[in-house]
């Protein structure tokens, strides 16, 4: 990808934070690479504490990194962290508006941070306001709002300026499913605005799959794998075939069963779920179920689909998206057997 | 939501950044531009609950009326030499004492924006990281004026004068939103730098009441032992006070008055000073 296409590009971006009772502290990025496209929404993927949110606040010129450069619209975040200001607007996790105040209030006092005056900063916002579905509530304290429209006055507050750029950090975290639907749709309506990047961190796969014309995953502060999210999937060819085994299964045991198989390749064991791919799913299965029952093993389910990011993650953190997070950090090796079938 | 596609940037053109390179306005420009839009964000809030304050001051004024009653002999002790009532005596220091517990709690409103979100969303847009302290002090400073102004009123309800008139009050006021200052950009500084609430209710119980007792707010510091006024002559709260008793008095000392309150400012500047400078501090682990 030509570098000058891109409207972020991070290298090498490490960041540790001091934490009491971790010696070296805890490391949030290690080694961060990023290089985001113009025009499009990039999703950047991962579980709570994969350095998501310390990626967003370090473009965003919030945080400094330790090490690692980066641009945005190739302007360098470290060295001149005012110019990026003025081309990006941030939507933060945590709502930045102000409770206090009211809805139009809040807009106009971005405007005129951005250094927009008079007449156009009234009309901007009330042209926000209308998109955003706020109008009526325009003059009413933030403290009232609802948590969808409070989201969609944050939105608004990152447009409010007219960026080239704009951060949706986790934007439909804490919203119910109607609020979310309604903000999808609103965040794919911003994509196909002219020249708009959008870069979208989330930890739900869905979001990511449904509105991310690009992505990354992340996984403990390193970006693990990058690409359309239909090329991920296609990547990882055929079906997946999932098998859940009774409790008392020995891993080392199916492992060694399935991975004599022709029919699957990659199998991976996270608890008592076993996951392999195949080219044809559907003639799989009963080979599979076979091979366990000779070893002793009745499979207490079984299942064959399409690929999905969850198996895109599982193949390249070696672990289920449900099974990860930040309390996963000392995850036992048995979650991380992935044996490739040996063919 | 509305299907209005004009809502967005229409052009490509209009997507650009207004200026990054060349703002319109000089740093010093920006900052002053900033700093008046942000504190008008600050009093709003204000004015929507002006009981806020009137409930700030109730703590002042049990003081001002319980130990204006139960010390009211104090003045008779030989050495004391006031000339007014202990009520007199008292409200200068109680000025001082409101502007300076008050504005200890200014770092909780940092805390409450950093949680919410609020601060980052300032640091993350190019608005002056001075305006947004500056915001902070002036509307402390109102906050301060406001209070004052109600303890001097209810003083004079009952029964306290103020011989050096509209001016020395004034002066009066006018020093205790100085100290006011210092003790709010220390309490910004410290929720910035700790971002715990507890550590700014510490500051306030190790500082308010030592602070308070090594000063002339209650007695002379004449009557004092000797440590005490070595103390007492070093402390900002008790420059206030001195300021402001000084400066109701029938004949003020203006030279002594500009020397403290010379001082005061000096102390507060730096204060800002620190309180902008723990915005550094703050992005590091932000």
């Amino acid at each position: 990808m030509n570098t000058t296409d891109c409207a972020i590009e991070a290298r090498q971006l490490v960041k540790t934070y001091a934490v009491r009772g971790a010696k070296h502290g805890i490391r949030a990025l290690d080694g961060l690479d990023l290089a985001v496209p113009r025009g499009m929404i990039f999703g950047l993927l991962g579980p709570n504490g994969a350095g998501k949110t310390t990626t967003v606040k370090i473009l965003t010129s919030l945080a400094r990194p330790d090490g690692g450069t980066a641009r945005v619209e190739g302007i360098d975040v470290l060295a001149r962290p005012g110019q990026v200001r003025h081309v990006i607007g941030v939507v933060a996790q945590r709502s930045g508006a102000d409770p206090t105040a009211t809805g139009r209030e809040n807009l106009i006092l971005q405007g005129r941070l951005y250094g927009m005056r008079g007449g156009s900063v009234r009309a901007r916002a009330d042209e926000l306001l209308g998109h955003f579905e706020l109008t009526e509530a325009a003059g009413r304290l933030v403290k009232t709002y609802s948590g969808g429209m409070q989201r969609r006055l944050d939105v608004a507050l990152g447009l409010m300026h007219r960026p080239a750029v704009l951060f949706l950090d986790e934007p439909t975290t804490g919203l119910d499913p109607e609020a979310r639907a309604a903000m999808w749709q609103e965040i794919a309506r911003l994509a196909s605005r002219d020249g708009l990047t959008v870069l979208l961190t989330t930890h739900y796969l869905e979001e990511a799959d449904r509105l991310a014309d690009r992505l990354a995953i992340v996984d403990r502060g390193r970006v693990v794998t990058t690409g359309e999210p239909e090329e991920l999937k296609r990547e990882l060819r055929g079906d997946v075939v999932q098998v859940e085994l009774p409790a008392d299964a020995d891993a080392r045991l199916v492992r060694g069963v399935l991975g004599a198989l022709n029919e699957v390749r990659d199998v991976v064991i996270a608890g008592r779920n076993v996951s392999a791919r195949s080219d044809d799913g559907a003639a799989a299965v009963p080979v599979v179920l076979a091979a366990l029952q000779r070893a002793g093993i009745n499979a207490a389910s079984v299942a064959v689909a399409r690929p999905s990011l969850d198996d895109v993650y599982l193949r390249h953190t070696g672990r289920r998206y449900s099974e990860s997070g930040t309390a996963d950090r000392n995850r036992s090796e048995d979650q991380r057997e992935l044996v490739e079938a040996s063919k | 939501m509305a299907t209005v596609q004009s809502a967005s940037a229409p052009t490509g053109a209009a997507l650009r950044p207004i200026n990054p390179a060349a703002p319109n306005a000089t740093a010093f420009g920006t900052t002053m531009v900033h700093t008046w839009y942000l504190t008008g964000r600050k009093l709003h809030a204000l004015v929507r609950q002006p009981w806020v304050l009137a409930f700030s001051v109730v703590q002042p004024v049990i003081w001002l009326f319980l130990f204006g009653q139960l010390f009211r002999k104090v003045i008779d002790i030989p050495g004391f030499a006031y000339h007014g009532t202990y009520l007199d005596y008292l409200v200068p220091g109680l000025i001082a004492m409101n502007a300076m517990a008050n504005n200890m709690w200014a770092g909780m409103s940092m805390i409450e924006e950093i949680d919410r979100g609020t601060l980052n969303r300032f640091l993350a847009s190019p608005a002056s990281r001075i305006g947004i302290m500056n915001a902070s002090v002036v509307e402390q400073a109102v906050s301060t004026t406001v209070q004052s102004l109600i303890i001097v009123g209810l003083g004079l309800a009952g029964g306290a004068r103020y011989h050096g008139g509209v001016a020395g009050v004034a002066v009066m006021v006018a020093a205790s939103i100085l100290v006011g200052v210092v003790f709010g950009a220390l309490s910004n500084a410290t929720g910035m730098l700790l971002r715990s609430r507890e550590a700014i209710i510490g500051v306030y119980t190790f500082f308010m009441l030592p602070l308070m007792f090594l000063s002339s707010a209650f007695m002379q510091t004449r009557l004092m032992p000797g440590w005490m006024q070595a103390i007492a002559s070093r402390n900002p709260l008790n420059w206030v006070v001195q300021i402001g008793r000084s400066a109701v008095s029938a004949h003020p000392g203006w030279g002594a008055i500009g020397v403290r309150a010379g001082g005061l400012a000096v102390l507060a500047a730096a204060c800002v000073a620190v309180s902008v400078a723990t915005f550094r501090s703050y992005q590091k682990n932000v």
